[in-house]
């Protein structure tokens, strides 16, 4: 009988909590950004297509499915890690040999440009302009240096070049100053 | 209790947080008077003095220019002109170590002077009938940024709009060593307070408060004699600690107000200048004197002379240290600016501009180096100087661990980067190297934030363009597709391009289906999408070179391809056949020996090939022959699909024919129609790869 | 000749952390001094033990770690765990007891927790502590001052009775601490605990001879000697005056307050500020800069929780004194305090408004 009674007791008290629990999920939701939407939003846009998908957003659709969230060169260690803390998974180095590089981007050398808008394609983000049979030339500031220009080129005339360093956007290496030698 | 302004009428000076007391050595160079440099046989004149972005250069190299003479244009108000120094000829304009603390090449006009010495017309203004726009004008082309070292466009504080209750000029040097301003005002107050006037009839304030720091007695003094007549004006001594001279310190210690985070000082009234700019304004208006040269503090102990001297804007520092007696030591100091906040240069090319207030250049025991960086010991002595009232020792921690969030909550926006806490730091890190970098790092964030929206928001818009157009696309090719098949039906054959339509379209087909994985219809999409324009590409050229293989014969290319659909190779390699003839007769020096025995195969790569040869860079010729190969190699496998499938092809064309290439491509003429040859040949080859697999 | 590229600021205060951890331990001096005099010169004893142990452990841990030694034993900072801690123990405590406790200070609470400037507990405190947990027995041996001792004891008794827990001559500590009545005899705050068990109240307790004067005898004179040892740091601007001075005064007031509320049990504030550890710890122990509070309020309120543990674990918990674990749980409490006692940053207005 005592058991009886402990057992209606535990069974009574269990339903009761997970009315109350229950109910505090319905009526306490979290409204929160659709994860896809967030992970979209660490990834770096630069639509390189080199994690396999055609662009960021198809990548943040694949994490969200479970995809391995290594596969971002562009966004390099610090992506990775955001992932890793949004997704609550383990943060694992970029699945390639690519080590994070300096910024670069994409520049036509001019001279050698045939105009066959090959690159104008491929471009994800339109920064390149030019007409067919006419020169091409990369618009430095919404070039994301994603590379994909590089190969269509049937002449090979696109180079990726690092980003120069201005004062503006020096990080404050002073290291890394050449120091004249005098006498 | 009374307002504020009565409080500051009555004399009061209030305090800030924190502050050091490091040894003032003024007196190295504040009894001497103010020497002039002798000219340098070089003025090297950064385009860019100030914060902001240079001005047009309107000037070319070669040209002769007079002392005084605009050298840039100032197209936009964050610009501001810069002088020639000296009449003299403009050597060159090229990159030039900048006196910026990364010591990074800027654009920089080398000035070779005449010693002439020749002004440009004058052309004074009477200040008390201009308007303002007139004065605010002559202030920006007269070149004035900011002197105390900030360098920000004088105009543009100046021309503020909101109402200003005080009018702030800034004559506390609290830097050791640095004695500029000091000796400027014992020398030239009287111009100093009519550049107060102009700066009063522009921004029209209750009172004028004047702070001086009250280790400078006879600048005080002066100060006060050349303001007696101007009863607004208030000269005030503020105790002697570092950084009173920071702009936000001084509104705090003379008016008891603090500038809210994220505002400017107009915002709360007020205006804040510094007292050599003040000079520059009296200067720029009176006597239409551009801000050419300003007076440098050269001190420190390697020097025989250490004192103050009025330096052209250009002249390097090379020639301003041997003025003043430099003995350099082995591993020598050369700091631009003062010791808290000033930065070493890795040259002594360097040029002196508008915000250069000192040279020093101190012996090892003067000012120790810094020595090996010990562990925090969490002694907050830091946060006891810090004027901003920050916790240095967390910023340091979240600093070394990269946490922006954690560092934006903490305030580091909010350093000033006086250095005050690495100067207390009995552990001696460089606290203030950290913050640099760390604000660095957080800017350098923000931008790629801000560049990852605007990539996110151009690669829709693409895409949504991309599906536009393909909409299109579609339509019309529907359109024509019927149009063709009809034509077709009628001359009753079937043809290699009408399959390659056909497959596209089943392809098109496949891509349209829903699949399942929205990101895998996307990539079929895309391909598809490519492919339909390569096989465009293919047809029009194709098309193009049957018309040029058969002048007069354009009306009706349709019927072209019934024609050659019996052997579609053979119609390729007439085609290129032709083409390559009408457009290279005049060049083809030597036709590709053609091993006996080939097939028409090998013969349309050949002839391919030969169109290489127009070629005068070594380096064209290469990529040429690469993408031979490439095409040899491809025609490989493409023979091998030939062959299963029951077509005649020798399988060892292509090696003779790589062969036959190479040797042709020296001689040449013109590198891009090379590449175009290159090109239309490569899609031949595929038009043709696929037209056998069909 | 090369130009040298340095980072600004350029010019540095002459005090260095090795300077300031040294100025500490010399400004325990004065402690020791009465110490040894009024004690006897177990406390010197000690201390070689101590230092030898720390720079030992230390340079050990160091390079275990892959560190530069020498570098860093040479910020004193070990130098000063070990004066603390020996000057805590009781003189006359066994040799391994100093050993012990200064070792595990070393290596578990500092190094094991990244070094210098990173341990999250006083060391010297911890140690005191372990040691006060594992041997309690030792731990409370305190002899009473020379003057109240019924043996004479030398200058070289006190090596033989560190080392052998016997006086050259053959005393047993046990009888060292005996007065000349057959009375064991224990710190003033061990006997008033003692005594107020036994239901004694505190007049009667204070007719014991180590009550002599108001706060026991020897006592005073330490505890003085200390206090005079911290004001020169503050005067030096070696520790702010803001820990020992919330220590001091919450424990002064709130024993006033109890004092006067059951004036039978409890003793009153000026025993309380000068018996026992109080100064050792308000200006030496509960200052150290690496697990004190770090900004101004958070170092008033550090040193007010220590004074109200101290004053709630000497009255009403289970030990005689209390600066240990009222330090080590503060140290607890530092970084809450630190979280919510940041100044107000220029031209910010309030915390509430930041968020």
């Amino acid at each position: 009988m005592t058991l009886l009674t402990a057992l209606i007791a535990i069974g009574v008290l269990a339903l009761i909590f997970g009315a109350v629990l229950g109910f505090a999920a319905v009526r306490f939701k979290v409204e929160s950004d659709p994860l896809v939407e967030q992970i979209d939003d660490i990834l770096p846009q630069t639509q390189c297509g080199q994690c396999g998908y055609p662009g960021c957003r198809p990548y943040a659709e694949a994490i969200a499915n479970g995809d391995d969230i290594n596969k971002c060169p562009p966004g390099g260690e610090s992506t990775i890690r955001k992932l890793a803390d949004l997704m609550g998974v383990e943060a694992t180095p970029l699945n390639e040999a690519q080590t994070e590089s300096v910024k670069r981007v994409a520049y036509i050398r001019e001279d050698e440009c045939i105009g066959c808008t090959k690159c104008i394609q491929a471009c994800p983000v339109d920064a390149i302009v030019g007409a067919s049979k006419l020169m091409h030339t990369v618009l430095i500031d919404e070039c994301t240096g994603c590379d994909l220009c590089v190969e269509p080129c049937p002449v090979d005339c696109i180079d990726m070049v690092p980003l120069a360093t201005t004062p503006e956007r020096w990080k404050w290496d002073l290291a890394a100053i050449p120091v004249k030698m005098v006498e | 209790m009374p307002g504020v302004f009565q409080q500051i009428q009555s004399g009061k000076v209030w305090d800030f947080h924190g502050g050091i007391h490091p040894p003032a050595r003024k007196s190295q160079t504040n009894q001497k008077p103010i020497a002039v440099l002798p000219l340098p046989d070089r003025l090297y004149i950064p385009l860019r003095q100030h914060i902001g972005v240079a001005g047009q250069l309107i000037v070319r190299v070669g040209d002769r220019v007079l002392k005084g003479q605009a050298l840039t244009n100032a197209d936009n108000s964050m610009a501001v002109p810069v002088h020639a120094p000296t009449s003299g000829t403009v050597l060159s304009i090229e990159p030039h170590t900048s006196p910026h603390p990364s010591a990074l090449p800027e654009l920089t006009l080398v000035l070779a002077p005449d010693g002439l010495d020749e002004w440009r017309q004058r052309e004074p203004l009477n200040f008390a009938n201009c308007d303002k726009m007139a004065l605010l004008n002559r202030i920006q082309d007269s070149g004035i940024a900011g002197m105390g070292g900030a360098g920000f466009p004088t105009h543009l504080k100046t021309g503020v709009v909101q109402p200003v209750d005080y009018l702030i000029i800034n004559a506390v040097e609290c830097e050791p060593y640095i004695t500029a301003d000091d000796l400027l005002m014992q020398e030239a107050a009287t111009t100093i307070v009519k550049g107060i006037d102009i700066l009063c009839h522009l921004l029209n304030p209750k009172a004028v408060l004047i702070g001086i720091e009250d280790d400078k007695p006879i600048a005080k003094a002066a100060m006060q004699a050349a303001c007696s007549q101007r009863e607004h004006y208030y000269v005030r001594a503020v105790p002697t600690k570092y950084p009173s001279g920071g702009e936000k310190q001084l509104i705090q210690l003379l008016t008891n107000k603090e500038v809210p985070n994220g505002r400017r000082p107009v915002d709360i009234g007020i205006v804040m200048q510094n007292v050599g700019t003040a000079f520059a304004i009296a200067q720029a208006v009176l006597d239409d004197h551009p801000l050419i040269s300003r007076i440098v503090t050269v001190a420190g102990d390697t020097l025989t002379q250490p004192q103050n001297v009025l330096a052209l804007l250009g002249t390097p520092v090379s020639a301003v240290l041997d003025a003043c007696g430099f003995a350099p030591q082995r591993q020598q100091r050369v700091i631009m600016g003062g010791p808290m906040m000033g930065f070493t240069l890795p040259d002594l090319s360097v040029p002196i501009v508008k915000t250069t207030n000192c040279i020093l250049a101190p012996t090892a025991e003067e000012l120790p180096a810094a020595t090996e960086e010990m562990d925090c010991i969490r002694c907050s002595a830091c946060a006891d100087a810090c004027p901003a009232s920050l916790l240095p020792q967390q910023l340091l921690w979240y600093s070394k661990a990269k946490d922006s969030d954690k560092l934006k909550q903490y305030n580091l926006a909010d350093c000033i980067e006086c250095g005050a806490c690495a100067y207390v730091c009995p552990s001696e890190i460089p606290l203030v190297q950290y913050y640099r970098v760390a604000k660095a790092d957080i800017r350098e964030q923000q931008r790629e934030t801000l560049k990852a929206e605007q990539a996110k928001a151009r690669f829709e818009a693409r895409n949504a363009r991309l599906e536009q157009e393909k909409q299109q696309r579609l339509e019309r090719n529907q359109q024509l597709a019927a149009a063709r098949q009809q034509q077709q039906q009628q001359s009753g054959g079937n043809t290699a391009v009408a399959e390659a339509l056909a497959r596209i379209k089943a392809k098109q087909a496949q891509a349209e289906t829903p699949a399942a994985d929205a990101g895998e219809a996307n990539k079929a999409q895309i391909l598809a999408e490519r492919e339909l324009k390569k096989q465009q590409a293919r047809e029009y050229q194709q098309q193009k070179a049957q018309a040029e293989a058969k002048p007069g014969n354009t009306d009706n290319q349709q019927d072209n391809v019934p024609a050659a659909a019996g052997d579609s190779k053979a119609a390729a390699v007439a085609a290129a056949l032709a083409r390559a003839k009408a457009k290279k007769a005049q060049q083809h020096t030597a036709a590709a020996p053609q091993p006996a025995g080939t097939t028409p195969d090998s013969d349309s790569s050949a002839t391919t090939e030969t169109t290489v040869t127009p070629d005068a860079d070594p380096r064209k010729a290469a990529i040429a022959a690469a993408i031979a190969r490439a095409k040899a190699k491809q025609q490989l496998t493409e023979n091998a699909t030939a062959d299963s499938s029951g077509n005649s092809t020798d399988s060892e064309q292509p090696a003779p024919a790589t062969a036959a290439a190479e040797p042709v491509t020296d001689t040449s003429a013109d590198p891009r129609k090379a590449a175009i040859a290159a090109a239309i040949a490569r899609a031949k080859a595929r038009k043709q790869a696929d037209s056998e697999n069909s | 000749m090369s130009f040298k590229i340095a980072s600004s600021p350029h010019q540095h205060n002459q005090r260095s952390t090795a300077q300031i951890m040294f100025m500490v331990a010399l400004a325990c001096l004065p402690g020791i001094a009465v110490q040894a005099v009024l004690f006897g010169y177990g406390v010197l004893v000690q201390l070689a033990l101590a230092i030898v142990t720390a720079w030992c452990s230390e340079a050990l841990v160091l390079k275990l770690r892959g560190k530069a030694v020498l570098v860093r034993l040479k910020d004193h900072s070990a130098l000063l765990t070990a004066v603390l801690l020996a000057i805590a123990i009781p003189p006359y405590a066994p040799w391994w007891i100093i050993v012990i406790g200064t070792a595990f200070a070393i290596i578990m609470v500092k190094q094991l927790y990244g070094g210098l400037g990173n341990n999250l507990f006083n060391p010297a405190m911890a140690g005191y502590v372990l040691l006060l947990v594992s041997f309690p027995l030792q731990m409370t041996q305190w002899l009473p001052p020379l003057s109240l001792q019924s043996i004479e004891l030398a200058p070289w008794d006190a090596v033989c009775a560190v080392f052998s827990q016997y006086s050259c001559s053959g005393f047993s500590l046990t009888q060292l601490q005996t007065s000349i009545d057959g009375v064991t005899m224990a710190t003033p705050l061990d006997t008033l605990r003692t005594d107020l068990s036994r239901g004694l109240t505190l007049d009667e307790s204070r007719q014991n001879p180590v009550f002599y004067g108001f706060a026991g005898a020897g006592w005073l004179w330490l505890n003085l000697a200390y206090l005079a040892g911290g004001l020169l740091l503050i005067q030096q601007k070696i520790i702010s005056w803001r820990i020992p001075v919330a220590v001091l005064s919450s424990l002064f007031v709130l024993s006033a307050i109890a004092a006067l509320a059951t004036p039978d049990t409890i003793a009153g504030p000026l025993f309380h500020l000068f018996s026992g550890g109080t100064m050792l710890a308000a200006f030496f122990i509960a200052t150290d800069p690496v697990s004190a509070s770090t900004t101004n309020t958070g170092r008033l309120c550090y040193g007010a929780l220590i004074g109200l543990l101290v004053f709630l674990i000497r009255n009403f918990g289970g030990y005689p004194d209390a600066y240990a674990f009222a330090i080590l749980l503060a140290n607890m409490a530092v970084p809450l305090i630190d979280y919510y006692t940041r100044p107000r940053t220029y031209g910010h207005r309030t915390r509430s408004e930041l968020k």
